[in-house]
């Protein structure tokens, strides 16, 4: 079953902190709410849980258009950042709730919790209280709770922002594998880290200030991202202000070689270049500039280049002899690596 | 609170014990020791004795023992159920409407309880509900007194629940009453039990309305230790409020135990 957002709304006493937003997530689809924080994404995630009523606009989930039901009847499962696990209920009757507050007969209960504790390998902790178990083992029970009811629709709010990064990259993977053997289950997951996104996603919904800015497969977002905001939120991104050529665009004084598609000539746009696709030393579309900062981060080394006051980042493999603060090096990048972005204009 | 300096420490010390003495143990000493003795004339009470507990826990003093806890356990089981009721109800109230209702609730408590007592006097002297002259306006009298405490307690405990748990279960496909009692009484369970101890314990000193109210075949012990004290029988009422103090302690110990067993973190 599916999600769509129908121009949905919400408004806490004038403040829109959702505008319009319009969305469908396919069944069995992972997709992602990227943003960073009040940019309306976990307000997204709640109007379908059904704790918060859009002012205008329709949630419906398959085809019915569940807007006006409470979330008791809904049928969806929900994982939260903080996990919220009954703390007066061992790991097995949490596991249970919601399948004893449908009144499931007890023989199937039983057999569906056990189902849902090995899925998420916490079998082994079924007669301990949550205040006994780790952050990511709750987060694991958390999740057991959620697919025991065998929802068609997964809500997962911030769910591994709790953990710390080892943890977090083990429940990433984790995560992908209960989808792969969930395949019907929609996911709807909430999240300001990029990586988890692109890691787990089938497409990515940026937000930012209430308004969906981009949706797309993480591969489309980050090869030719849409504007500026989802180029700089989705991977790191060097975004230049340029003026459109005919053949080409100038970035300052420098001209460069790039697709300008159906940009009007003499317009303003945004280039946008990816820092790992930018090298070291002569080639094509060069940019010259003063080394303003270097970074060792053991593969690679990042440069920061100040070039006509502008800072553009570059991602290059360990040197043997790096530049030093001060130096001037040239840059370049191959035209077909470079976006021209004539939308939305960098916030910051 | 860590105080690590040895000279703080015992100055805290001094401070606590020169405070409490006077204020709460000194008079509770006065009352167990004058609870043993005939004569106190001089500095110690003389001729000590046991004959004033013999008296106190048989007959006439231990019916009124009962009455008393009948009395508390009752007034505050009402008071938690109407005061828990409430303020789970005043919590989904606007803001301005719940000040309201907390304002109303700690009324009883504002007015003298004398006033309390002949309120309820007047008010169920009479058809169509007639209470006066049964036990049941004694503990009507009570409860209206103590279930102030138990909505303040209770409302405040609330406020503190994590709406996540509550939203958890409704996602899970809980309905709102399951969720009540499932979830939402479970984990305000301490705060439950809490005030159940505050609402019997204030029962069991209450002596103002009650006056007003009792029908003589239900005579609350503090009654009984004011009619002894008020015939000059100073002695025989300290045993009895001694009994009094050590029923009291009783029950809250075991509200306690039930307490500790009901937190989770």
């Amino acid at each position: 079953m599916g999600i769509r957002f129908d121009g949905v709304c919400v408004a806490y006493g004038g403040n829109t902190v959702l505008d319009s937003l319009d969305l469908t997530v396919e069944t069995g689809e992972v997709m992602a709410l990227l943003g960073p924080s009040g940019s309306g994404k976990t307000t997204a995630l709640r109007a379908v849980a059904g704790f918060v009523r859009p002012t205008a606009g329709r949630v419906f989930l398959g085809d019915r258009d569940v807007t006006d039901l409470p979330p008791h009847r809904r049928g969806i499962g929900m994982v939260v950042q903080q996990y919220a696990l009954f703390p007066h209920l061992r790991v097995e009757d949490n596991v249970a709730f919601g399948l004893k507050a449908r009144k499931t007969p007890k023989a199937e209960i039983r057999e569906r919790v056990t189902e849902a504790l090995e899925m998420t390998g916490m079998a082994a902790y079924a007669r301990r209280h949550p205040r006994e178990l780790s952050g990511g083992q709750q987060q694991r029970v958390a999740i057991a709770r959620a697919l025991a009811i065998r929802p068609d629709v997964l809500l997962l709010d911030e769910p591994l922002s709790a953990l710390d990064a080892r943890l977090r990259s083990d429940m990433l993977a984790e995560l992908s594998r209960l989808h792969r053997e969930l395949p019907d289950v929609s996911i709807l997951y909430v999240t300001h880290d990029q990586v988890e996104a692109l890691t787990l996603a089938d497409r990515i919904a940026v937000m930012d200030r209430a308004r969906l800015q981009a949706c797309g497969t993480p591969r489309e977002l980050y090869r030719a991202p849409a504007n500026a905001f989802t180029a700089s939120f989705v991977g790191n991104a060097n975004l230049l202000p340029v003026t459109v050529g005919t053949d080409g665009v100038a970035f300052a004084d420098t001209e460069l070689k790039v697709a300008t598609a159906e940009a009007a000539p003499g317009a303003t746009a945004t280039l946008c270049v990816r820092p790992h696709l930018v090298g070291l030393g002569e080639g094509p579309n060069r940019l010259t500039g003063t080394v303003s900062e270097i970074q060792w981060r053991g593969a690679t080394h990042r440069l920061y280049v100040e070039v006509d006051g502008h800072r553009v980042m570059a991602d290059v493999p360990e040197l043997r002899t790096p530049p030093a603060h001060g130096d001037e090096v040239t840059l370049h990048f191959a035209p077909e690596d470079a976006v021209l972005l004539t939308a939305g204009i960098a916030h910051d | 609170m860590l105080v690590h300096s040895r000279g703080t420490r015992w100055a805290l010390w001094t401070l606590f014990l020169v405070l409490f003495i006077p204020l709460f143990a000194l008079p509770l000493l006065v009352v167990l020791a004058a609870s043993f003795a005939t004569h106190w004339s001089s500095v110690l009470p003389s001729d000590l004795t046991t004959a004033h507990y013999s008296a106190a826990t048989r007959g006439e003093a231990l019916q009124a023992l009962t009455t008393s806890l009948v009395t508390a356990a009752a007034a505050s089981l009402i008071a938690l159920a109407a005061g828990t009721w409430a303020a789970l109800s005043a919590a989904s109230l606007p803001k301005r409407v719940r000040r309201v209702l907390d304002a109303l609730f700690v009324l009883p408590v504002a007015v003298p309880s004398v006033v309390v007592g002949l309120a309820i006097l007047v008010a169920f002297s009479q058809p169509p509900i007639l209470l006066n002259g049964t036990r049941w306006i004694v503990i009507a009298a009570h409860a209206v007194l103590v279930t102030a405490f138990a909505y303040q307690s209770v409302s405040a405990a609330i406020v503190r629940l994590d709406p996540a748990y509550e939203q958890a279960a409704a996602s899970l496909g809980a309905r709102p009453s399951y969720v009540l009692w499932r979830v939402k009484l479970p984990l305000l369970l301490p705060s439950l039990t809490a005030a159940a101890g505050l609402c019997f314990a204030l029962s069991m000193g209450e002596l103002s309305a009650t006056m007003m109210l009792y029908p003589p075949d239900w005579t609350p012990l503090p009654v009984l230790i004011y009619a002894a004290t008020d015939r000059g029988s100073l002695f025989a009422g300290s045993a009895l409020a001694v009994v009094l103090m050590t029923a009291t302690l009783l029950v809250l110990l075991a509200v306690s135990r039930i307490r500790t067993k009901a937190s989770y973190r």
